[in-house]
């Protein structure tokens, strides 16, 4: 079996970045984001990125640091409200944004991953997302069409993992993951707990391993909460 | 006295039937969960991935990784189950959802919802509220019924650009409850009256065409 087992983020990359790039991140808010992936695309500086993601990340965590270091040349997401960073490059016109309902989006990366080019949905119809797209009546109601999304690597956050790539997400930083994994050339994963091969239950893994090319332990893990809320005991 | 953010949540609640599954939106829609009546058992769907949503957690039981889709902490009940966000909007566009409560800009007498954009304002995104509006079952308003400079939101036609196109069923306002005819000609009917509101109030803050239930209810 070819050896997927990558020592970190850093060599897990090695060969892979280049300019221009299309991003495909997991995560929604900072939950299931691929923190240690993003550091290292920082870190090597690849720029006129394009990220499909379902938020920019915040200020100083995900990728807002790419943000930060303007290498991203262009957004695809559904909702960038919490960072400050994002809203300044936009009203400069340094950063290209372009808006999709969540479910959209979802669904574009699901059939680009998938092998379908292009779908049909109610979503969006008669409004600013529909714009300019072609429409089509089934069953006496109308749909646009969208197209599926495939990238160039896919940036995955998973909580266990085994050697081959099988992956099992952790509560709600399942997300977009699971679809983002199928949609690029070369998916890279980092997982909080690398297991052997056999560890999981074969009946409980998300992502089957032939979505994976290379895969890491990012441990240990500081998870960050955007909005911490509690009630009174 | 017109009604509180509280009691517009309260009346919301009582459009909850038993069995339902609901997704709340952030504002006085996630008010509701704190109303639901005794007798009905009610399921909260989260879009970023969760279905049987809980109560905020207490300081010691926090967990990163379990949020709602406005980011917050909040806690598994029993029966929860985690799903991505292609299956979770397998359940909100495949129409699996009875019931959707979120806030607005503007609606029109139409149904037309206008909630998440204004134009040469930062655009923060729609986030799934275009999916909601076109894909669950039941669509209901909560908002303030005039904006800060006393300008109606209960329009002949959205200024705003759509959310969705003849989506709303309901609008509850501080001033009362509103049925829209979103299939046809019918416009908006008041069907209930918040407690010390009167119909003239409501006129007059009210652009969309208005027809007056008989035998209105005044709660």
């Amino acid at each position: 079996m070819a050896n997927k087992v990558y020592k970190d983020a850093k060599a897990a990359f090695d060969g892979v970045l280049s300019d221009g790039m299309m991003l495909m991140c997991g995560g929604f808010g900072l939950v299931g984001i691929p923190d240690k992936l993003i550091e290292a695309v920082r870190d090597a500086g690849t720029k006129n990125l394009t990220c499909v993601s379902n938020n920019a990340g915040i200020d100083g965590a995900g990728l807002g640091l790419l943000l930060e270091t303007g290498q991203i040349k262009k957004m695809i997401s559904s909702y960038v409200g919490e960072n400050k960073t994002f809203a300044k490059l936009y009203l400069e016109g340094k950063l290209e944004l372009e808006f999709n309902p969540q479910g959209t989006l979802a669904e574009r990366v699901r059939a680009g991953g998938a092998g379908i080019p292009a779908f049909y949905t109610k979503t969006g119809v008669g409004t600013l997302v529909a714009e300019g797209k072609e429409t089509k009546i089934f069953d006496g109601e109308e749909y646009v069409m969208e197209r599926g999304l495939f990238g160039d690597v896919a940036l995955i956050k998973a909580w266990k993992g085994d050697a081959s790539g099988n992956l099992v997400y952790r509560k709600a930083a399942r997300n977009f993951n699971p679809m983002m994994a199928t949609a690029a050339h070369m998916c890279i994963v980092e997982v909080e707990e690398l297991v052997p091969v056999g560890a999981l239950d074969p009946d409980h893994i998300h992502t089957p391993s032939i979505f994976v090319n290379r895969i890491f332990c990012g441990a240990p893990y500081d998870k960050k909460i955007e909005q911490r809320t509690v009630r009174k005991a | 006295m017109a009604w509180t953010r509280d009691q517009m949540a309260a009346r919301a609640a009582k459009e909850l039937k038993d069995g339902y599954y609901v997704n709340l939106g952030i504002g006085i829609p996630t008010l509701v969960s704190n109303y639901v009546p005794d007798n009905v058992d009610i399921t909260l769907q989260s879009e970023n991935g969760m279905l049987g949503v809980g109560p905020f957690p207490y300081d010691n039981e926090v967990d990163a990784d379990i949020i709602n889709a406005g980011k917050q902490t909040v806690t598994e009940v029993k029966g929860t189950s985690y799903f991505s966000s292609a299956d979770s909007f397998a359940m909100v566009r495949g129409g699996h959802i009875d019931l959707s409560i979120l806030g607005a800009m503007e609606v029109a007498e139409n149904g037309d919802l206008a909630n998440w954009m204004i134009p040469g304002k930062m655009v923060k995104g729609m986030g799934g509220a275009m999916d909601l509006v076109a894909g669950v079952k039941r669509v209901i308003v909560t908002m303030e019924h005039v904006s800060k400079d006393g300008a109606s939101k209960l329009l002949k036609e959205c200024s705003l650009p759509l959310t969705g196109r003849r989506v709303v069923d309901m609008v509850i306002s501080e001033l009362g409850v509103f049925a829209v005819d979103k299939k046809g000609p019918g416009g908006v009917t008041l069907i209930e009256l918040a407690d010390g509101v009167t119909v003239d109030e409501v006129k007059a803050k009210t652009q969309a065409r208005l027809t007056i239930t008989v035998g209105l209810k005044v709660s």
